[in-house]
């Protein structure tokens, strides 16, 4: 391995061959840089902040670990404190924490390096990372198209091979869908098992961190590195995280359910062939299939969006140019301040979600909507034990559709919410979703199908993604050929 | 037509913990601007709250003392508005389920106990602070300090059961001294570690509707609780007797001027919208926490005074004053073991207290300089004859100001008593004839004028002399002239 073909490789390869001193963290980090960063990074716009000196004193001190000297994109709403983080608002223009994330510190102990911040829909309000105040990113699979949300960033730097790693954030399917769209395996953890602290709160309840990557294998590595509980933040659980150390040992026994009901109408045909492969070559691997119907609430969209803006409501409130930040010039007061500061460092989106949330929470509509929502909640958060009483996981699309066109959504707020509707539940329920990527659809596009487990089913989850790892040309992927992925190609 | 005024208080608690209710920054009083401070407080983009279980433990303990039910789960919720010493833009508090609910504060009122009934104890973060206006070049501009920001405050409301500015005062007095007794706060209300919202209706005597309330801010002194609220009843009286109606409003008092001004009407009162913090579990006190919590509590401060009255004999204005501190009652019962205790309340509370307030010295300070010991000792000395009131008030002087042992000041001739009459006699002459028209009003039957030769004795013995063998003295010499 060496600085021109590092960037192929997994992330357990290149730190294997940095431990072992075959290679440099230096070119480690530098090689997706330079190879596929030249021919990709201009159009496709996948990092919002980035700096090679950071990135070499980064290099320069690696720790022996796990990950040694491997680079990681992370989104710009987890804290670093090398790189501003400005969740893709203006608002946060020019920030920089005085503080590392909680997974961010993980990641340096385990010998990883911060590449640069991944683009994103601003603060996470989004589903195609074109409501990033600094400017949409494309899918490298299709330029016109986007690369999902809202860590599209994250998501399209690992598929063009930036990183072989990237962490986003998942609070309805941020990191799922833009792992469907861009082809690459993206994991929801259960939540509580990987710390928020140091991530940028949009749904607290919902929110968490997530993991792409091109491989199973590296998901499973970064799951190690990342899960377990945090002093820092409360919401974190006890004990130690499920071992996923048998990500490889396949899938024989598991049953997996068939709900095939969720995709008989509204359901792209692409998406469809790829779920009926997956369930197929599950079956080959020694897997059972269990059919049955599934209607994970009626009304978790509607459930999902009130929770969601309430808390981001009052999350998004310690935005208002007192104390870091954007601040207008004009404000004569401070009530000016904080309308005018608010009005011109918010875009329309995340503004949109404040107001709902805002009047979700308000005397007179507290019982009628947050309350309700809550009680909804609880409902969808049973069905989703009940379906897993009868199978391990579940397989079910990622998102109705493969990646769509830029600007297909941006003018119908409702349409672009609803792409979310096989996402959120998992996020709802707070159980772990893993997106594996399934190979190309005839257009080119990736293809992907979404596992959802119960809470810590984490090694169930790998154990059938490593089982789906497919070529470009849809054969099972071997091990030892781990450089192999279907990668884009700029046309 | 008199009103009758139906108050309820508001009392927020700063906790003296070593650190805040969610970050590990330590509270502290008076240091330097925004040094106490980290992303947690500071409400940095990405920083949780974790909750600081002393602060909990403080909550507890002060609501087992007042009888509250203690929830074993209970909830924190956000309270959301905008103000720029508040650095998330909304405070974490408690809401719909709160730590405490119930209990009563027992308050001693011209020497009737009174218990007046509480509606709940919460725990919250306090603010920072806010200091404006200020000038920079021709700009207005204010200044925040967070390190305030996130100290453990305990919220405790009463129900609205207070009828005058009195009894809030004497609320508030005795639930400072609870607050200090269980070492939880030390409610110094100038440091706003105890502050004070009053909410105030009136209401024509026999109706048992509740007025319209305003609510009075900016409390901050136990005199000014009770100026602002009789002035705020005042406003109200002459408002209703003018034909007026009572405006639901938040008032602020200006103790300077003794003068209300409104804050801010009803139709801008807050939305909090209030919701559960997410960001925090359910707060659970477990059983064996709270039995552990309940077998820490001393005797609370009611009890004590109780017993001092039924165990020492004291009047109960004696009880009053020597619990107004724990430390002080501490150091009452271990001096009352030697001395007889009414003895021991009066030095205590006369010169004990005297000499503490005189030098700025709490019970503790006291103690290290004069040691139960050492007190009962000197007022022993003056109870067995061997020393006068007036010599054992010098050499404790003495002793406290040298930093000496009163034994040793006890032994320097100065201190020594005069009691013979060959020595005494002399002096007992010398002051007969330089006073004779005391004297002669003496012998034409004003025996009291004894009272100030005796005193004229004493001066000229520099105290040493035993006045009873003085007056004695003095008579037979007074006898001896007719």
């Amino acid at each position: 391995m060496n600085r021109a073909d590092a960037w192929r490789h997994s992330a357990r390869a290149t730190a294997a061959a940095v431990r072992d001193g075959a290679l440099r963290a230096a070119d480690a980090v530098e090689s997706g840089w330079e190879g596929p960063g030249r021919t990709w990074e201009d159009s496709v716009h996948a990092m919002v902040h980035a700096d090679p000196a950071a990135r070499s004193a980064g290099a320069a001190s690696v720790a022996a670990g796990p990950l040694a000297g491997v680079p990681v994109v992370v989104k710009d709403n987890l804290c670093t404190t090398e790189y501003p983080t400005t969740c893709g608002s203006k608002i946060l223009a020019g920030y920089r924490p005085p503080y590392d994330a909680t997974v961010i510190r993980r990641l340096r102990a385990a010998g990883a390096v911060v590449t640069g911040k991944g683009n994103m829909d601003e603060f996470a309000m989004g589903s195609s990372t074109e409501y990033s105040a600094y400017g949409p990113t494309r899918n490298p699979y299709d330029l016109a198209r986007v690369p999902g949300g809202s860590s599209g960033g994250p998501a399209a730097a690992v598929a063009y091979g930036l990183a072989p790693i990237g962490l986003g954030s998942d609070t309805g399917g941020s990191v799922r869908q833009p792992a469907a769209f861009c082809g690459v395996f993206g994991l929801k953890p259960t939540y509580g098992r990987l710390s928020r602290y140091g991530l940028v709160a949009f749904g607290s309840s919902l929110d968490q961190v997530g993991i792409f990557a091109r491989h199973a294998g590296d998901v499973a590595l970064t799951y190690e590195v990342l899960a377990g509980s945090d002093p820092c933040d409360a919401t974190t659980r006890p004990g130690a995280a499920p071992d996923v150390s048998g990500w490889d040992s396949g899938v024989r026994g598991l049953r997996f359910g068939w709900p095939a009901n969720l995709w008989a109408k509204s359901v792209d045909r692409d998406v469809i062939d790829g779920l009926e492969e997956a369930a197929a070559a599950l079956e080959r691997a020694g897997a059972e299939r269990v059919p049955f119907d599934f209607l994970p609430g009626e009304y978790a969209v509607a459930t999902y969006y009130l929770v969601a803006t309430a808390e981001a409501s009052s999350n998004l409130a310690r935005f208002d140019g007192v104390r870091y930040g954007f601040r207008h010039p004009d404000g004569d007061d401070v009530r000016q301040l904080y309308v005018k500061t608010r009005s011109a460092g918010f875009g329309p989106e995340v503004q949109r979600r404040i107001l709902l949330g805002t009047y979700a929470l308000s005397a007179g509509y507290y019982d009628a909507y947050y309350l309700k929502a809550q009680r909804a909640r609880t409902r969808i958060r049973r069905e989703y034990q009940d379906a897993f009483a009868r199978c391990d996981f579940m397989l079910l699309p990622a998102a109705p559709t493969l990646a769509f066109r830029i600007g297909e959504k941006t003018e119908d707020p409702l349409a672009m919410y609803l792409s979310d509707i096989f996402t959120i539940g998992a996020n709802l329920a707070g159980i772990p979703g893993l997106t594996v990527p399934v190979g190309l659809a005839p257009s080119g596009l990736p293809r992907a199908v979404q596992l959802l487990g119960p809470e810590d089913s984490e090694p169930a989850l790998l154990r059938a993604g490593r089982a789906l790892e497919v070529r470009g040309d849809g054969a099972r992927l071997a091990r030892t050929h781990e450089t192999e992925f279907p990668w884009p190609t700029k046309r | 037509m008199a009103y009758e005024a139906v108050i309820g208080l508001e009392c927020h608690i700063q906790l003296a913990t070593r650190t805040k209710m969610f970050c590990e920054c330590p509270v502290e009083f008076g240091a330097a601007p925004n040094t106490n401070v980290c992303p947690v407080c500071l409400g940095l983009p990405g920083a949780l709250p974790v909750t600081n279980r002393a602060a909990i433990d403080a909550a507890l303990r002060l609501g087992l003392a007042l009888g509250c039910d203690v929830r074993a789960e209970s909830v924190f919720a956000r309270k959301n508005y905008f103000y720029p010493d508040m650095p998330k833009n909304y405070q974490i508090s408690q809401y719909d389920r709160p730590l405490c609910e119930g209990g009563t504060l027992p308050v001693v009122m011209a020497g009737e106990e009174r218990r007046f009934a509480l509606t709940r104890i919460h725990a919250e973060e306090d603010t920072g602070k806010s200091f404006h206006p200020e000038r920079l070049g021709d700009r207005k501009i204010s200044r925040v300090d967070f390190n305030r920001a996130g100290v453990p405050l305990l919220e405790l409301v009463t129900e609205p059961v207070l009828r005058e500015a009195s009894e809030c005062a004497a609320f508030l007095t005795a639930l400072r001294r609870l607050v200090r007794w269980l070492g939880i706060s030390d409610a110094d209300m100038e440091k706003g570690q105890l502050r004070c919202d009053a909410n105030v209706s009136i209401r024509p005597p026999g109706q048992t509707t509740l007025g319209t309330k305003t609510e009075i801010k900016n409390l901050n002194s136990i005199k000014g609780v009770e100026k602002g609220i009789v002035a705020e009843i005042a406003r109200q009286t002459a408002v209703l007797e003018s034909g007026g109606r009572i405006e639901q409003a938040t008032l602020l008092y200006d103790a300077d001027h003794d003068k209300l001004a409104i804050m801010r009407s009803k139709e801008f009162a807050h939305d909090y919208r209030y919701f559960p913090e997410p960001d925090l579990p359910t707060l659970v006190t477990s059983d064996a926490w709270r039995a552990d919590a309940r077998v820490r509590l001393p005797e609370l401060p009611w009890v004590r005074e109780e017993r001092l009255i039924a165990d020492y004999a004291l009047p109960p204005y004696d009880a009053a004053v020597l619990t107004e501190e724990r430390d002080l009652s501490d150091y009452f019962e271990e001096l009352a073991r030697g001395v007889p205790p009414k003895t021991a309340s009066n030095w205590l509370m006369t010169e004990g207290l005297r000499h503490m307030k005189e030098n700025g010295w709490d019970v503790e300070g006291w103690r290290l300089r004069m040691p139960v010991g050492a007190f009962a000792t000197l007022v022993q000395k003056v109870e067995a004859g061997e020393l006068t009131g007036t010599l054992a008030k010098q050499a404790l002087a003495t002793a406290l100001q040298e930093g000496a042992a009163i034994d040793a000041v006890l032994a320097r001739p100065e201190f020594q008593v005069r009691s013979s009459s060959d020595d005494l006699l002399p002096l007992v002459r010398a002051v007969v004839a330089e006073h004779p028209g005391p004297v002669s009003q003496y012998r034409s039957g004003k025996l009291q004028t004894i009272g100030f030769l005796v005193g004229q004795v004493m001066k000229m013995s520099n105290g040493q002399a035993v006045p009873q063998t003085v007056k004695q003295l003095l008579e037979s010499e007074l006898a001896r002239l007719e």
